[in-house]
């Protein structure tokens, strides 16, 4: 990693038991995108090798969870094989996609919009621009189908969260909790702030493909109007994507 | 086409299978029959491969009806009684539900999960390339969501209605402790908390479900506090948060979380852990890998051998064939030798 953060953040990959079915690979502690590369690249690694007796590889912010069948894996060969192909790992992983996520900000359809600004001392139309104005990483997909958790949010919005968690947030929620981001995916519960609504589904079972994000993404937000929210929520409804690939 | 209709059934009652791995980079929880044992009985006795999706019964029972056709039908996992039409089919058997006849299953005497399995299985499309219902994400199942009354549940043509079938012995009863290998974060627990972990008993609270089993007993004390950066769940993994009281995550577990996990639950033993009730005690032991893997082998090859430990039922005499029989004459035995025990 940077030298000049004074840090090494990255640490030899190590191998965690977890039961007789699984173990994860781990990078680091921390959220970090050297870190979260290396997780990615051993996951590409590992995926292209189609290991014998590896069922799935399963990549978060600092560890790939690989669970593998322990009748047909042998697990002294596996873990030497997954060490050699951690340590072997030169570049990071293959880039992912940048996806261009149309949110509909404040109102009805971000409802903690205004007290957030006004907790960071902002206005509302300043939080949009610092929100709007990053771009994301996506670390890992998880908690729901499509659920995308995100890093690059700006320091300045980082928001401790709500001591009262919702029961229910709308799917597309475009949410922060702490110095995270998030994209919900489909109706759950959380305890983020609501700054606004997306119509993209990343997750929307009857549609090809079923998911559009991938852990490695980049997400880049662009703010709309409720016009445009209320035409592109129609055609999301009737399957299509809403949210465009662009080039970084 | 034949169909099961659900007249009533529990709140919780779903359907299940081996569960929708393979999706869980995409946050899609795997799910799937909490007892696996009992679904590939019921599935054996009926001539279904292990894994075909059944209903799953939590605690309470329900009625079903035949309609359109006969069907094959069995039960097993928690222990209910199963009647058709009223009248008792013995346990671990293939029942005939004829077009119009209901079958009621009882409330589980002991356990939480019964399955009850049909011949051909059900003609629902997968999702994800399964039918478990993941109920937090309203995926699988019938349209996402538990069975309930007036649900129809098409049924595939059997590609075996043959010989009704029983299993001559019980689920074996192990009442050992729940098996469990150290880690994978067992390094944030103080040695005594290990200690205390693998030598107390904790009693499963009220809030067990499908997603994890909570767990009341000693405090668990953690040696370098409880926030990690969210890593992967398997299912097993006893995390324990800030509260020091142990989780069990289950099948309908979550793909990641945050907090540390002490142990987790060999893969053998989890679906005798997820028959235990709430307000059950529980035990741990720790063993090695080896004898995980060795338990994993011993119940691959149980469900394997499990079609052939199976002996035909003579089909129970109907009120016809008795008037006609003459059971005067010869021997009569007491104990019905078609249900060895």
């Amino acid at each position: 990693m940077n030298a000049s953060l004074g840090r090494s953040i990255v640490q030899a990959p190590r191998i965690l038991p977890c039961g007789d079915c699984a173990l994860s690979v781990e990078f680091g502690n921390t959220i970090d995108p050297g870190i979260n590369g290396k997780v990615l690249a051993l996951d590409d690694a590992l995926r292209a090798a189609a290991v014998p007796g590896i069922l799935e590889t399963v990549p978060t912010y600092r560890s790939l969870m690989v669970h593998f069948d322990p009748i047909t894996a042998d697990y002294t060969d596996l873990t030497q094989r997954l060490l050699s192909e951690a340590e072997a790992l030169t570049s990071q992983a293959v880039a992912g996609r940048r996806w261009k996520v149309p949110v509909v900000y404040g109102g009805a359809h971000g409802i903690d919009l205004d007290d957030v600004a006004e907790r960071h001392g902002m206005s509302p139309a300043r939080l949009i621009e610092l929100h709007a104005g990053a771009v994301y990483r996506i670390y890992m997909i998880g908690f729901m189908p499509g659920f995308a958790y995100l890093g690059g949010l700006d320091p300045q919005l980082a928001t401790p969260r709500r001591v009262q968690p919702r029961a229910r947030i709308p799917a597309g929620s475009i949410i922060i909790g702490g110095a995270q981001a998030a994209v919900a995916s489909i109706e759950c519960p959380s305890g983020w702030h609501l700054l606004g609504r997306t119509p993209v589904r990343s997750y929307a079972a009857d549609r090809d493909p079923v998911f559009l994000f991938s852990a490695g993404d980049e997400i880049v937000f662009d703010p709309i109007d409720e016009t445009r929210w209320a035409a592109l929520e129609r055609a999301a409804e009737a399957g299509e994507p809403v949210a465009e690939q662009v080039t970084p | 086409m034949t169909a099961l209709l659900v007249k009533s059934c529990g709140p919780m009652t779903s359907l299940q299978d081996h569960g929708r791995g393979g999706y869980q980079r995409f946050g899609v929880s795997p799910s799937g029959a909490m007892d696996r044992r009992g679904l590939a009985l019921a599935n054996a006795l009926v001539g279904n491969p292990p894994w075909t999706a059944a209903i799953e019964f939590v605690l309470l029972g329900g009625t079903l009806t035949a309609s359109g056709g006969d069907l094959h039908i069995a039960h097993a996992g928690a222990d209910c009684a199963l009647t058709v039409d009223g009248r008792p089919v013995p346990p671990r058997s293939t029942a005939i539900l004829r077009d119009g006849q209901t079958a009621e299953i009882g409330s589980a005497r002991s356990g939480t999960f019964a399955y009850l399995a049909v011949a051909g299985g059900f003609s629902i499309p997968p999702q994800l390339g399964s039918l478990s219902l993941h109920l937090r994400s309203r995926m699988g199942g019938l349209d996402g969501r538990p069975l309930r009354a007036n649900d129809r549940l098409e049924c595939r043509e059997a590609s075996h209605s043959g010989p009704q079938l029983h299993h001559p012995a019980d689920i074996a009863q192990d009442d050992g402790p729940i098996r469990v290998m150290l880690g994978p974060q067992d390094d944030y627990f103080t040695p005594e908390a290990i200690r205390v972990f693998l030598e107390s008993e904790f009693i499963v609270s009220p809030q067990a479900d499908r997603m994890g089993f909570q767990l009341t007993g000693p405090t668990l004390a953690h040696a370098k506090g409880f926030n990690i950066v969210s890593d992967g769940i398997v299912e097993g993994h006893i995390q324990v948060p800030g509260s020091g009281q142990p989780i069990i995550l289950m099948r309908d577990r979550q793909t990641a979380g945050g907090y540390p996990k002490i142990a987790t639950v060999i893969s053998a033993d989890l679906d005798r852990l997820a028959q235990v009730r709430p307000g059950s005690p529980v035990r741990f032991r720790a063993v090695e890998r080896g004898e995980a893997v060795a338990a994993a082998r011993a119940f691959n090859t149980w469900v394997e051998a499990l079609p052939a430990a199976l002996v035909p039922v003579r089909s129970t005499p109907t009120t016809e064939d008795l008037l006609a029989a003459n059971l005067i004459d010869g021997a009569v035995h007491a104990l019905d030798p078609s249900f060895p025990e």
